[in-house]
């Protein structure tokens, strides 16, 4: 498939740097909001929508912005696109905006969109960007909605609010509330560390799964260390003005 | 009055703790808690950090986004406000305090896109605190994360050598350990 299609950057998002399963970024909404699937894909699409919207912005404004601000136009952008999304929302879906609360206005703060800027929209044209977006953002949904359909599965034995298990199920609870989510997540990261050992022992190049929030640098790994490095520089260079 | 603050002082470091059962700031949580004397400075920058910050946002929403009408732009001004604060802090105490910039300096820059941060200053606005209960929640808060983290990192300097499965070994174990904790601090719900 040609580097740089747009179908080729569906895929990417959707498999192969799949934001949840590949590159673990943005845990904390992942963890927080998928106590049920239709949370699970209203979160989702909520970010797919402002991440594609800012990865296009961001990718028509990239020749305008001066490096050295960079950071902070992009924040402002998604921030933007953010409240759109929240007030819209809440005006149109109240449901879902009571359910999320105050992880709306948190996609601001979500790694994946600020990495995305960074690392694709800031370089890459506007279509490309756009469907850069939209594949990641896609990804993101499909991850959450899986694990919100498992964490309702078993701690309510229901999938989108139909009953899935047999009446003499009883409902693991714990699955819905907090410590359910670090469950799933823990035995999630654990298949994933299973296939990249079992990768590496085939030799094949294992380095595109990160060990997410385990790395040395925190969550959103290279993005932000760059975020950071780039920041410190700009500083130093204001100073030497 | 002080009886009230007090509630919310409990209610936001334990019952609703932060990174437990509100999953604010995890990635910090799950990153720099493998030793308990990085944890504890961690948890001293985030104290430091979001008291401040929620003094800063709280004013900026009495003062400047009620009178003039602006509340829907809260998330763009907060996050702003934060970014800027914690350079600013960070050129402060690197310029004045010495000791403390070195002691919490690294950990700084780390903050600002910390969710946590942005969370508190938000949930004030919800939950319509004003500024002196909205900097005691935001202290509590920010007390809760240094409580649990700091215990996150004391488990984990016990379990450095124990023998765990080869694919569970990292962050697989530390999430189930969070886990665990999770389950023990729900036990702080029928405080209040």
């Amino acid at each position: 498939m040609k580097q740089n299609s747009i179908s080729e950057r569906l895929l990417n998002g959707l498999v192969r740097e799949n934001p949840t399963f590949v590159l673990m970024l943005g845990m904390c909404p992942t963890l927080a909001v998928t106590t049920s699937a239709v949370n699970g894909l209203g979160m989702g699409l909520t970010t797919m929508v402002v991440l594609a919207l800012s990865n296009m912005f961001i990718s028509l404004l990239r020749k305008m912005i001066p490096d050295k601000v960079r950071i902070p136009a992009f924040i402002v952008i998604i921030a933007s696109f953010v409240t759109v999304a929240e007030l819209l929302l809440k005006a149109f879906i109240p449901f879902l905006y009571d359910a999320l609360g105050l992880y709306i206005p948190l996609i601001v703060v979500n790694c994946i969109i600020l990495g995305r800027a960074e690392a694709y929209a800031s370089k890459n044209n506007v279509i490309l960007s756009l469907f850069d977006g939209i594949g990641m953002g896609l990804g993101f949904t499909c991850a959450l909605t899986i694990i919100g359909a498992i964490r309702e599965l078993i701690g309510a034995g229901k999938v989108f609010g139909f009953s899935l298990m047999p009446e003499s199920y009883v409902p693991c609870s714990i699955f819905v509330l907090a410590p359910g989510a670090f469950f799933v997540l823990a035995a999630l990261t654990a298949i994933q560390n299973k296939v990249k050992i079992a990768g590496e022992k085939k030799g094949k190049d294992m380095s595109k799964i990160q060990s997410g929030c385990g790395a040395d640098c925190m969550n959103c790994s290279d993005t932000d260390c760059r975020m950071r490095s780039g920041g410190q520089e700009s500083k130093e260079g204001e100073s030497n003005d | 009055m002080i009886k009230d603050l007090l509630i919310i002082l409990i209610s936001s470091s334990l019952v609703s703790n932060v990174v437990l059962s509100q999953f604010l700031g995890l990635c910090p949580f799950l990153g720099v808690s493998k030793k308990t004397g990085t944890a504890a400075g961690m948890g001293a920058a985030v104290i430091f950090v979001i008291t401040l910050a929620s003094a800063v946002a709280g004013a900026i929403y009495q003062f400047i986004l009620l009178p003039f009408d602006l509340t829907y732009l809260q998330t763009i001004v907060f996050i702003l406000v934060i970014a800027a604060l914690v350079q600013f802090v960070e050129m402060f105490l690197k310029k004045f305090m010495q000791p403390l910039y070195q002691a919490l300096g690294v950990y700084l820059p780390l903050i600002t896109t910390n969710c946590a941060v942005l969370g508190v200053a938000l949930t004030n606005v919800q939950k319509k605190y004003g500024i002196l209960t909205g900097i005691v929640n935001g202290f509590g808060t920010a007390l809760g994360f240094t409580i649990a983290i700091i215990i996150l990192a004391g488990i984990r300097e016990k379990m450095e050598y124990n023998d765990i499965p080869e694919s569970f070994k990292g962050m697989p174990v530390v999430l189930l350990t969070a886990g665990l904790m999770a389950i023990a601090f729900c036990g702080f719900s029928g405080l209040l």
